[in-house]
């Protein structure tokens, strides 16, 4: 029963100080799914995110992975299980080529990230895998760019080429259209569709019209607990959610539409 | 091999800066051979055990981001260890008790890694400084350590039991050697896999972590063999001039390697060598002038000015400006 969903939450609780950011909060990710975290400004969306991949300690609930718990694992060892987040800045290395970037997720699984006696020579028999990656979001021409120097938008692309060299089984997207010119909007959108084709993806979105062209699945957050869940007509024609948005994000869609 | 049908240009430049940093480093290697010729024997230990000390706090600062506070604690490890080791037991050789003395300074780095790793910025400088300052006390109230004296009269001994290094040339191309070992293993931890994942953590830590990265261990390691390296300096230093003193310990000392590393180049290879260098002349000269009482004071100047003109440092700003012209 519990093995349809790939990823959990059971009562689901952070407090800062008295404030409640996530309030009990029930999430239920299914397999193969791309499932979106919506919300207005503030509803404790990205705090989820941090909850889920441990960058934050929950104050209480459960996590659980394919059934079994992971509230207590680290954020590196939930990294290592398959579940792999992306950030709401864009997360590269600025000072590493395209490739690098790349090639620093694949050589994980080498076992040989503590040798600082061996050359990095060794490391080169990743560069046909991590091209082929590159290939995969549209980058091969960017491999010897270093990241610094690429345009917002194919920064964005690296860090998806990134996750996939870890094979992920659960990819986290926070806010991965963010900041985003119409065009590269469309190249994301496109390249989440490609990506997510045996994997499951959960995403925190802001925008709504990448929401209904590519999600399964929605949950809507505000001040901290879930408010409704469906696919998008069901949550757009919910009452309480268009409530919520009444004047902000409903208004800020307007406004960019 | 079957990989020579796809350089990619890139490999290609790769491949054209390895035969540049090989052909400059056979060059300096040369000069180091011949330097004691022109220059007082001396002099030049003191220089390359400072550089090896600088070179080793420069992987910790440049390559893991790590700001310690505290190096002079390795550095005076690794010199109480051997020297301690070598004025008690006669028939111990050098190389021994250098190597005895890199060892307790690995030790203590790993004690104090553990201890600090987990802090960020200013708090992880504040806990090295505070643990760096227990290490001063415990050297000034230990029986062994010759107090404010210091430690006196430590023998030089015979290389391997076989080569006296009571000539200073001897010493001078042993001290060369040591340098060249450490230096070796720095670069090799700069472009090993080991470094790569340490330059990631550098570049964006949280996003390490979210690729599985255990960056508190990548961090300890490297502040380990940073410990390590000036353990071995220090050991180094002490065969050298034959004393073991309290100012390799005290917080000044933390604070020189900080200023030979930034006015060299922090994050360079060179830097800290170059930065060493300038400092100890500058130190030596300065003495011997009437300005003597004002070393202090003209090196705070100094770093000013770097910190304000040329922040990469000495060879940082070189490094920039052969990339502007020789593109």
């Amino acid at each position: 029963m519990t093995q349809e969903f790939i990823l959990e939450t059971r009562g689901l609780t952070k407090e800062f100080r008295g404030f409640t950011a996530v309030d009990d909060v029930n999430l239920q990710v299914r397999e193969g799914h791309i499932h979106a975290l919506i919300g207005p400004n503030g509803a404790g969306k990205t705090t989820v995110f941090n909850l889920l991949t441990k960058f934050l300690p929950p104050t209480r609930g459960e996590i659980l992975y394919r059934g079994k718990p992971i509230t207590s694992m680290k954020a590196n060892e939930i990294a290592r299980l398959g579940l792999v987040r992306s950030f709401q800045i864009s997360a590269v290395f600025a000072h590493m080529t395209a490739m690098e970037n790349v090639r620093v997720a694949l050589q994980r699984k080498l076992g040989t990230s503590f040798h600082f006696w061996k050359s990095e020579k060794s490391l080169e028999h990743l560069n046909d895998r991590a091209l082929e990656l590159l290939d995969e979001v549209g980058l091969r021409e960017y491999a010897d760019v270093l990241t610094v120097e690429m345009p917002y938008g194919r920064k964005r692309a690296l860090e998806v080429a990134t996750t996939l060299a870890l094979e992920p089984t659960l990819m986290l997207l926070d806010e991965p259209t963010q900041g985003m010119g119409a065009e590269d909007v469309d190249r994301i959108v496109e390249l989440i569709q490609r990506v997510s084709k045996g994997r499951t993806v959960l995403m925190v979105e802001h925008n709504l019209s990448v929401v209904s062209r590519l999600c399964d699945r929605i949950t809507v957050l505000a001040r901290g607990s879930v408010l409704a869940e469906g696919n998008y007509q069901e949550v757009s024609r919910n009452p309480l959610v268009r409530e919520a948005y009444m004047g902000s994000e409903a208004a800020e869609e307007e406004a960019s539409a | 091999m079957a990989t020579t049908q796809q350089m990619t240009p890139a490999m290609q430049r790769q491949r054209n800066a390895r035969l540049r940093r090989n052909t400059l480093y056979l060059v300096l290697i040369v000069i180091g051979l011949l330097a004691p010729l022109a220059v007082y024997p001396v002099f030049l230990m003191k220089v390359l055990c400072f550089a090896l000390f600088a070179c080793a706090f420069n992987l910790l600062l440049g390559y893991a981001g790590l700001l310690s506070f505290g190096h002079a604690a390795f550095l005076a490890t690794g010199g109480y260890f051997t020297g301690i080791m070598l004025a008690s037991y006669p028939g111990l050789t050098p190389e021994l008790g250098i190597l005895i003395g890199t060892f307790a300074a690995v030790v203590l780095g790993t004690f104090f890694g553990v201890l600090s790793i987990r802090r960020q910025g200013i708090y992880f400088a504040m806990v090295t400084l505070a643990l760096a300052q227990m290490m001063f006390f415990f050297f000034i109230q230990a029986p062994f350590t010759g107090g404010e004296d210091g430690l006196h009269g430590v023998p030089r001994g015979e290389l391997f039991g076989l080569i006296s290094l009571s000539n200073n040339f001897s010493m001078y191309y042993f001290v060369l050697a040591v340098f060249v070992i450490g230096f070796a293993i720095i670069q090799r931890t700069v472009h090993s896999p080991f470094g790569q994942v340490l330059k990631a953590i550098r570049e964006n830590e949280p996003r390490a972590v979210s690729l599985g990265y255990n960056v508190d261990a990548y961090k300890l390691v490297a502040f380990v063999l940073s410990a390590g390296l000036a353990g071995l300096a220090g050991s180094t230093k002490t065969v050298v001039f034959q004393l073991a003193s309290l100012t390799d310990a005290h917080w000044h000392m933390s604070g020189e390697v900080i200023l030979m590393t930034l006015l060299g180049g922090v994050g360079t290879l060179f830097g800290p060598v170059v930065g060493a260098g300038l400092v100890v002349s500058l130190q030596t000269q300065l003495a011997q002038s009437p300005l003597g009482n004002w070393v202090s004071v003209i090196l705070g100047l100094i770093f000013v000015v770097c910190v304000l003109s040329f922040r990469s440092g000495i060879v940082g700003e070189i490094q920039k400006m052969v990339r502007k012209n020789f593109k």
